[in-house]
């Protein structure tokens, strides 16, 4: 056991893997720590594997294979009611039979606290819920339930909280205000918080650090702007927001940069952000997302400064949803070229038909393996 | 920071390194299981193979009965009573039907329009079960005596005419006749059949009914294309609570039949702590049992509910 | 026509009541003639009104034994079968295990079969053993029919649990006892309740079994079946009418307390 004393708090997985009876691998081996007093958060679609990743760190999933570490202690082959590890479970479980107060009480009452009371009330105080001690759980809304989830388990002190889909049932609005609430629970107790979700929004809200699962893996992690602004795959590109990906060629060198052959064009990209091939001939995926990328009329074409990466193309369909425009413009490199413009000054001759150049900065260009899936994380996002 | 390493794939399966993981339960099952099943098999299967080989001995009371595979006893069995097994069937077709077309309306009115009597019609179904079945049973003989206004309406609507026409009354009276007998196995056997059919449909979204109105279906189209189809559960396990005991039924048709109503019931209880002829009772009971069960599975196959339990 | 289309909005509605006038009416009749003074050794005509047999309920020879008998036999049997049946029904739902089908079906089977094949076998083989007739026999008897039907209570609740509680309360320190006591327990109780009250109203009113495998003993239903035969006293349908008051107030008491209780919370 590989133990540093400065990261006592830290919860480390080693290797472990989760593999069912029925032969199906839910969780290839991974190692994964989280840092103590951190918001983490583990992404992915339905059946990446990440919620018996959590399961596994609470003891309710036994792993095949690796260990699970709280700080120095391993607690793999420890039961659940032995870990200092609480869940907020998803759609809640809350125990029917008890009311809230009750509720909030069972972890404290099961270590043999006498006197509850207070310990109680201040928790409900925290969430909100003073008022609704004595009620049963289905006399509450589904966020004052949701409240009451993670009420009964904070009140135990975990190291680490466990929280499984925790706002999946809730709407949109209620959604966002929980999310707001759980991060300042966190700030305020300063508890390391394990968030699983498939709502990349939420995980990039809420969590100080993401990692991105798939069939069983961990894709990539980091913190959401890294995520965002330079996925390594083209799952992460495409589940997280939406990624304009271009098939391309390097052709050379230029200093820090690869100038590289798409369609008749040239684009250049720092080698620093392409997590693919970089020697000349290889094939790379390159990528931009809608926001960063400017339209101008084919007619002004000449205003467009040097230095950017650009391609032509004809405008296929704009729809206008408030505070930008999205357009999808047919080019020859790409034929649903994604383009998101704010709102400020519409140019009027930006309709469907119309031929544009569409430019961007090459900072904000990334570059991916083109041995990979180009359409992977699309459907997920989709669904999820 | 974090770090993140892609472990190479597992060489081999996780082999149990020091501890070995919690196998908590594995033989769980099997205690839990163990009393209930040993009390089924000793009280309930072994008595099944008892049985099945009483009907093949040949002895008296006297000197002690042998198996000798004298399977004799079934022909004889059935040679002498097959009008009584044949009753039996008929009698506890009749008052199935009869119970699904009573039952059907109360189970649909408690289900859909009972609004705040729901609960009390509930209990008004149930709280009969508390008097004994047999003082209930013998009321019957007061409600249908001969000179009371059942009967008295009966007979002056001609209706008695009618069922004695089809003999299933005789002589201006209805007890002592095949009519007592189905309406005491209907009376008794129908909460068996409005509990399940209340269950699957009280099941039924009501917004399914509104969906059939929207979509032009009138009531009754309504009832035979959505409801009745998704009631089919209740109907089915409805029917075989009520067949299953009434065929095997021999309280009715002593209570409030005659000798001509004997039911195959009668005639085992009778060969059976009367008579002693255990050989007959036990071929006569293992008949109506195989019976039974064949006609159970052919109708669950046929109805293609297979998860009744 | 107003009254054709009134009359057909509410068919359903009077079809119903109309079953139920039925159901109810054997009941009306027991109580009415609680009340008679029969002439003869029979209660089935009316003759006049009189409350002597509710004044003396017991003054039939052997009636009250009987009933207390029944009781008694009603109480064990439910205990047993409750207490087998939920073991069984924990097993069917939570547990993987071999002969899955086999024990489905030695449940299923003795709710299939009609009353007297079971009672004929039971006393061939009781008759087989050489086992003596009375209490226990009948006691045996009754835990086997009740089982199956406190299995299937059980299993219909415990399968709508949400696993997710039991794992809630083992990640809340619950260790496996206080698990089981503090939430499985209370949350599969309706569903238990049910198999208990189901195994109670079966065991004492049965019939057919006890008769075949009572011997001498004799039940509340056995003394009600004999005295169909030499004569019926009244205090057969004081009992009866009795049970059926006392079922009705228990049900209306129990659910004029939840409703009570559920008020006060919200």
């Amino acid at each position: 056991m590989k133990t540093t004393p400065d990261n006592s708090g830290d919860v480390r997985l080693s290797g472990i893997s989760k593999t069912y009876d029925n032969g199906f691998t839910a969780v290839q081996p991974l190692d994964l720590t989280v840092p103590e007093g951190s918001f983490f958060a583990l992404l992915g679609a339905s059946g990446c594997g990440k919620t018996t990743t959590l399961r596994m760190i609470a003891g309710l999933e036994d792993p095949s294979s690796g260990t699970v570490c709280l700080g120095d202690q391993d607690v793999t082959h420890l039961p659940p009611y032995k870990r200092p590890v609480n869940t907020v479970f998803q759609s809640y479980a809350l125990f029917p039979h008890l009311d809230i107060f009750e509720n909030v009480a069972f972890g404290l009452r099961r270590r043999g606290l006498k006197s509850v009371k207070k310990q109680v009330e201040e928790m409900l105080d925290l969430v909100q819920l003073g008022e609704q001690a004595r009620k049963k759980p289905h006399q509450l809304s589904g966020g004052q339930q949701q409240r009451v989830a993670v009420a009964r388990a904070l009140i135990n002190h975990p190291r680490v909280l466990l929280l499984d889909e925790p706002l999946g049932a809730l709407d949109l609005k209620l959604r966002r205000q929980m999310q707001l609430e759980l991060k300042r629970i966190q700030t305020e107790v300063g508890i390391t918080f394990v968030h699983v979700t498939h709502d990349q929004e939420e995980a990039m809200t809420m969590a100080d650090t993401v990692a991105v699962m798939n069939a069983g893996r961990v894709e990539q992690l980091g913190s959401p702007s890294a995520l965002y602004e330079n996925p390594n795959t083209t799952f992460v590109a495409n589940f997280l927001g939406t990624s304009n990906l271009i098939e391309a060629e390097v052709d050379t060198k230029n200093g820090d940069d690869l100038v590289l052959r798409a369609g008749g064009g040239k684009l250049v990209l720092p080698q620093a952000r392409c997590s693919g091939p970089t020697t000349a001939g290889a094939k790379v995926l390159v990528g931009v997302r809608p926001e960063k990328i400017a339209l101008t009329h084919a007619d002004d074409a000449g205003t467009v400064p040097e230095g950017r990466n650009r391609v032509t193309g004809k405008i296929a369909d704009a729809s206008f949803i408030g505070v930008s425009t999205q357009y999808v413009i047919d080019t020859p490199v790409c034929d649903e070229f994604e383009v998101y413009v704010q709102n400020v000054e519409r140019d009027g001759r930006l309709v469907p038909g119309a031929d544009v150049v569409l430019h961007w900065s090459p900072a904000h260009t990334f570059g991916l393996d083109a041995a990979q899936d180009i359409g992977a994380g699309t459907e997920e996002e989709a669904a999820a | 920071m974090s770090t993140l390493t892609e472990a190479p794939p597992p060489l081999a399966p996780a082999e149990p390194e020091g501890k070995p993981p919690r196998k908590r339960g594995r033989f769980t099952p099997y205690w839990l299981l163990l009393p209930g099943m040993l009390w089924l098999v000793v009280f309930f299967a072994l008595p099944m193979i008892y049985q099945a080989s009483t009907s093949v001995q040949t002895g008296s009371l006297e000197d002690g009965y042998n198996v000798t595979w004298h399977f004799a006893t079934y022909w004889d069995a059935l040679a002498e009573y097959w009008p009584q097994f044949l009753r039996s069937v008929f009698y506890a077709a009749a008052a199935t039907v009869l119970c699904l077309l009573l039952g059907y309306p109360l189970a649909y009115l408690i289900a859909f329009r009972a609004g705040r009597w729901r609960n009390l019609i509930m209990i008004l179904v149930i709280a009969p079960f508390f008097t004994s079945f047999l003082i209930r049973t013998l009321a019957w003989k007061t409600i249908l005596a001969d000179n009371g206004p059942v009967v008295h309406a009966l007979n002056s609507l001609h209706i008695l005419d009618l069922t004695d026409f089809l003999g299933w009354t005789a002589g201006d009276r209805v007890l002592a006749t095949p009519l007592a007998v189905v309406c005491g196995l209907t009376y008794n056997f129908l909460p068996f059949m409005i509990l399940p059919l209340y269950t699957s449909l009280e099941r039924i979204d009501g917004r399914l009914h509104e969906a059939a109105g929207d979509l032009y279906a009138k009531p009754w189209t309504t009832f035979r294309k959505v409801t009745f189809p998704l009631s089919m559960p209740g109907v089915v396990s409805g029917t075989l609570l009520t067949f299953i005991p009434a065929a095997g039924d021999y309280v009715n048709s002593e209570l409030l039949g005659s000798t001509d109503t004997r039911m195959i019931g009668n005639v085992i209880q009778t060969q059976f702590l009367r008579i002693l002829d255990y050989p007959t009772a036990a071929a006569l009971s293992f008949i109506l049992m195989a019976a039974i069960l064949a006609m159970v599975t052919i109708y669950i196959r046929r109805s293609g509910t297979e998860d009744l339990v | 026509m107003p009254f054709l289309t009134w009359l057909k909005r509410r068919l359903v509605v009077i079809a119903g009541l109309i079953t139920l006038a039925y159901l109810l009416l054997p009941n009306v009749i027991v109580t009415v003639f609680s009340f008679n003074k029969p002439k003869g050794r029979f209660n089935y005509e009316w003759q006049q009104f009189s409350t002597d047999a509710w004044q003396d309920p017991c003054g039939v020879a052997d009636m009250c034994g009987s009933l207390s008998l029944s009781l008694q036999i009603a109480v064990w049997a439910t205990l047993g079968a409750t207490l087998l049946g939920t073991m069984i029904a924990f097993a069917l739902v939570r547990y993987r295990f071999r002969a899955r089908g086999a024990v489905n079906s030695l449940i299923f089977l003795p709710m299939a079969m009609p009353e007297v094949v079971m009672a004929a076998s039971l006393l061939t083989l009781f008759l087989n053993m050489g086992a003596p007739l009375g209490f226990w026999t009948i006691l045996i008897a009754h835990i086997m029919f009740c089982l199956s039907f406190v299995v299937t209570a059980v299993k219909a609740r415990v399968m709508s649990m949400d696993p997710r509680l039991e794992e809630a309360a083992r990640d809340l320190y619950a260790g496996p006892v206080q698990t089981f006591l503090r939430v499985t327990l209370p949350i599969a109780a309706p569903g238990i309740a049910a198999g208990a009250l189901l195994s109670f109203a079966l065991s004492f009113d049965d019939f057919i079994i006890t008769n075949f495998n009572a011997g001498s003993t004799v039940t509340f239903p056995m003394f009600v079946w004999g005295s169909a035969q030499r004569g019926t006293p009244v205090q057969i349908n004081v009992i009866g009418t009795a049970m059926f008051l006392l079922a009705v107030l228990f049900v209306l008491a129990s659910m004029l307390i939840t409703n009570r209780r559920n008020r006060q919370k919200a």
